[in-house]
């Protein structure tokens, strides 16, 4: 996720703390200018960084910090609070309207993302909200802009007006927004060509479409990436039009999003979701507390909930947790549980939002994905008879698999091995079902590789 | 004579197109930091502790990065202690020389394309998502057929939606051919029929587009390692250049994105985008600093012809001379 690196940097910063016992002006002083520096490099407008470490400072001088027993623990959440603050707390949701069409207007710079975003909004409300969603494609100048909505409206099964690029984009959203209302849709997203802040042209334009059709959300689409000047931009497009809500989006890449985030502070506007992948359903609604737990390296651990919850089958899972209880787990049950998890996303994102694993480097997160398909390609390569009864394997069957699939007989056996270790599991989870106790470091995760 | 008061003589005489471009088109972003850094000269006569959190303030938020910020500040505080400057004035004009030199001392300042005596030469253009690489391949198409070269594009992108579209369109404005493969195939075997076809009719440039990958996927940098390592088998000695394209709004994590980028496909140059907008850029100077690659061309608009050499004076002028 995005803050690894800052979150690294600033538990380095509290590790150098926590051998002190005492927080003197000095100390303080050099960890404030770290974080100052890590705070600049994650991009975070200039200005808010010296609000922040204003305030931090002042907050930390104050009163029981020097008395407190665990200085660091302290300053761990002056900062935490801080960066919530600044985040903006609080969840910041879209408003649906009851008898009417919601119309949503997406804006931004170029290459910010906005189409891949109206595909993603598409998505989440069609399918998590079980909304009725139009889609308007309103970017008549990029070069097939319209076609790379289009295909992505087929992709979400969601209907597109496309009304090609030889009418005005205030056309096209007011027919959109006609056709919404007849036809009671519950959502109209209208996706619009990316312009810069200082084209007024195009920016008058914008704000014809809003007076034309009256938008209930107007979300700007921000890059993480961006730099020091995003704030200006969220300044002129807040101040044209009054921004409903911010879009972040790459924040799949390891750009740490500072700037995204000090459009929050400077312009009040609240972020309303986050992009966090090429797929339509890498879309996630932004949580800012928990952000500001992620910027400090304790995780995020309600977003690796929820987005497990989501992604599994539940019936599936089900059928492999009966299958687990009553002891006929077999090695094709082992598969299937891991494929749950690779449905997850990539094992690395999913890694990533878990407390206390944030060095996990991408080379580690490819080997550990290549380790499952290993997997796969070995069990793959088994009879069905081997599948569902692993303690038959003998040396010959071994060999005989491992030639199956161009693979070595330890490669066979390290997946013997995790199959153990799984049935291990398996009768500790019948000792919880009696007993009512979790054996220690069990959470469903049987699936991974170690480390 | 300090550089500042050079440049200005200087392009007060020289009025060609290019600084006009760079002159209308950056407006915004130059007046900003050279109002700034006046002003900062008026408000300190002598200069103090405040004038370098000033200046740091200027740099900082024209992206040119904390590290490299810092760098330039301490050589400042440095020069303007062994000089005895304490004229703000004078301290500004060493502070454009020394971006300028440093610059400078990073390595080689090509621009153009360099064409193979044989066969054809073989661009490769790479970058994160949504950085622009569609829409400036076609401008150096443009710039390359107007200078009477064969061109042919390959749309390697086989992943976004719209992408081949978005490059087709651009190659039916240019009237040239472009090699597209079928949704989602494999990147590498076009590139493949690409060059093949190239080779076989003996075109001047080959550019190949491939789609927006962010760097810290594993899975998709090995993609584009394959594909380098095709190209390289197809043509040897291809591709001959590879640009890196970045976003001018881009922040401190085009550093990252040029490093990563390099270790994948040695880049020969970068192409700055979207320097229309209010973005300072002040990436080139940080990534020129850590990875010595030049800037070769940026993108100043949408049309055909916004596409320019990057020349530093211009740059540099554009960036540091008020009006």
């Amino acid at each position: 996720m995005a803050f690894e690196n800052l979150t690294e940097k600033l538990s380095r910063i509290f590790k150098k703390l926590r051998g002190q016992a005492r927080l003197t002006e000095s100390n303080m002083d050099e960890m404030l200018k770290e974080i100052r520096v890590a705070l600049l490099e994650a991009d975070v407008n200039y200005k808010v960084v010296k609000e922040f470490i204003n305030n931090v400072k002042e907050k930390a001088i104050g009163q029981e910090v020097l008395t407190k027993l665990n200085p660091s623990q302290m300053i761990t959440k002056i900062v935490h609070d801080e960066l919530e603050a600044l985040l903006g707390g609080g969840e910041n949701e879209i408003k649906y309207q009851a008898n009417k069409p919601t119309v949503i207007l997406l804006v931004g710079l170029q290459g910010s993302g906005k189409t891949t975003t109206a595909g993603k909004l598409a998505y989440l409300m069609k399918n998590k909200l079980h909304k009725k969603v139009l889609l308007a494609a309103a970017d008549v100048y990029r070069p097939a802009a319209i076609e790379q909505l289009e295909q992505i409206a087929k992709s979400v099964n969601v209907p597109l007006i496309n009304k090609g690029t030889n009418v005005s984009p205030v056309e096209i959203a007011k027919e959109a927004k006609q056709v919404a209302f007849n036809d009671h849709y519950d959502v109209l997203i209208i996706d619009t060509a990316g312009r810069i802040a200082i084209d007024e042209k195009l920016m008058d334009e914008l704000n014809q479409i809003k007076n034309e059709i009256n938008p209930d959300e107007i979300l700007l689409v921000v890059d993480a990436m961006s730099g020091q000047d995003a704030v200006n931009v969220a300044k002129a497009f807040n101040d044209l039009l009054a921004l409903t809500g911010v879009v972040i989006t790459k924040l799949d890449g390891d750009a740490r999003g500072g700037a995204a985030l000090s459009i929050r502070h400077m312009t009040g506007v609240p972020i309303k979701f986050s992009g966090v992948g090429e797929k339509v359903s890498d879309l996630d609604v932004f949580h800012a507390d928990r952000m500001a737990d992620r910027i400090l390296g304790m995780g995020d651990v309600m977003t690796l909930v929820e987005k497990v919850q989501e992604e599994v089958d539940e019936k599936e899972a089900k059928k492999t947790a009966n299958k687990m209880m009553s002891g006929k787990f077999g090695l094709d049950d082992m598969l299937a549980q891991m494929k749950q998890i690779q449905k997850m996303g990539s094992l690395g994102g999913l890694l990533r939002l878990i407390p206390g694993m944030p060095k996990i480097t991408p080379e580690q997160q490819a080997a550990a994905e290549k380790e499952m398909r290993n997997f796969q390609i070995i069990i793959d390569s088994m009879t069905l008879e081997e599948r569902q009864n692993p303690s038959i394997f003998q040396y010959s069957r071994k060999i005989r698999v491992a030639n199956g699939c161009g693979k070595q007989v330890s490669d066979v056996n390290r997946v013997l091995k995790k199959y153990d270790q799984m049935k291990e599991m398996m009768k500790q989870m019948e000792q919880y079902k009696k007993t009512g106790r979790m054996p220690p470091g069990m959470g469903g995760m049987g699936g991974f590789p170690r480390y | 004579m300090g550089l500042i008061s050079f440049l200005k003589e200087k392009f007060s005489k020289k009025k060609n197109e290019n600084v006009d471009s760079y002159t209308e088109a950056m407006a915004k972003s130059r007046q900003n930091f050279s109002n700034r850094l006046n002003a900062l000269s008026k408000k300190y006569k002598k200069v103090n502790q405040e004038y370098f959190e000033d200046l740091e303030e200027i740099l900082i938020e024209s992206d040119v990065g904390v590290n490299l910020t810092l760098k330039i500040i301490d050589e400042m505080l440095q020069i303007s202690k062994e000089k005895k400057i304490t004229d703000s004035e004078e301290l500004n004009e060493l502070l454009i020389d020394h971006l300028f030199s440093g610059y400078m001392a990073k390595g080689d300042n090509l621009t153009e394309v360099r064409f193979q005596e044989n066969g054809p030469t073989v661009l490769l253009v790479v970058g994160v998502n949504g950085v622009g690489k569609t829409t400036t391949i076609a401008k150096l198409a443009y710039r390359y057929l107007q200078q009477g070269k064969s061109v042919l594009l390959v749309a390697a992108d086989t992943f976004r939606a719209g992408a081949s579209e978005q490059l087709q369109i651009w190659a039916d404005r240019l009237k040239i051919e472009v090699v597209t493969g079928p949704y989602n195939s494999d990147p590498s075997s076009v590139a493949y029929d690409g060059l093949s076809k190239a080779k076989k009719e003996n075109i001047d440039l080959v550019i190949v587009d491939v789609s927006g990958r962010l760097h810290n996927k594993q899975y998709l940098m090995d993609e584009l390692s394959k594909l380098n390592r095709v190209i390289g088998k197809c043509i040897p000695g291809a591709p001959h250049e590879t640009f890196l394209i970045i976003d001018a709004t881009t922040g401190q994590n085009g550093v990252v994105q040029a490093k990563a980028f390099a270790e994948i496909c040695p880049l020969t140059g970068v192409v700055i985008t979207k320097m229309d907008g209010t973005s300072k850029g002040g990436i080139i100077l940080a990534i020129r600093d850590e990875l010595g690659v030049p800037v070769r061309f940026i993108g100043l608009g949408e049309k055909m012809t916004d596409l320019k050499e990057f020349d530093l004076e211009s740059y540099i002028y554009g960036l540091c001379v008020g009006e």
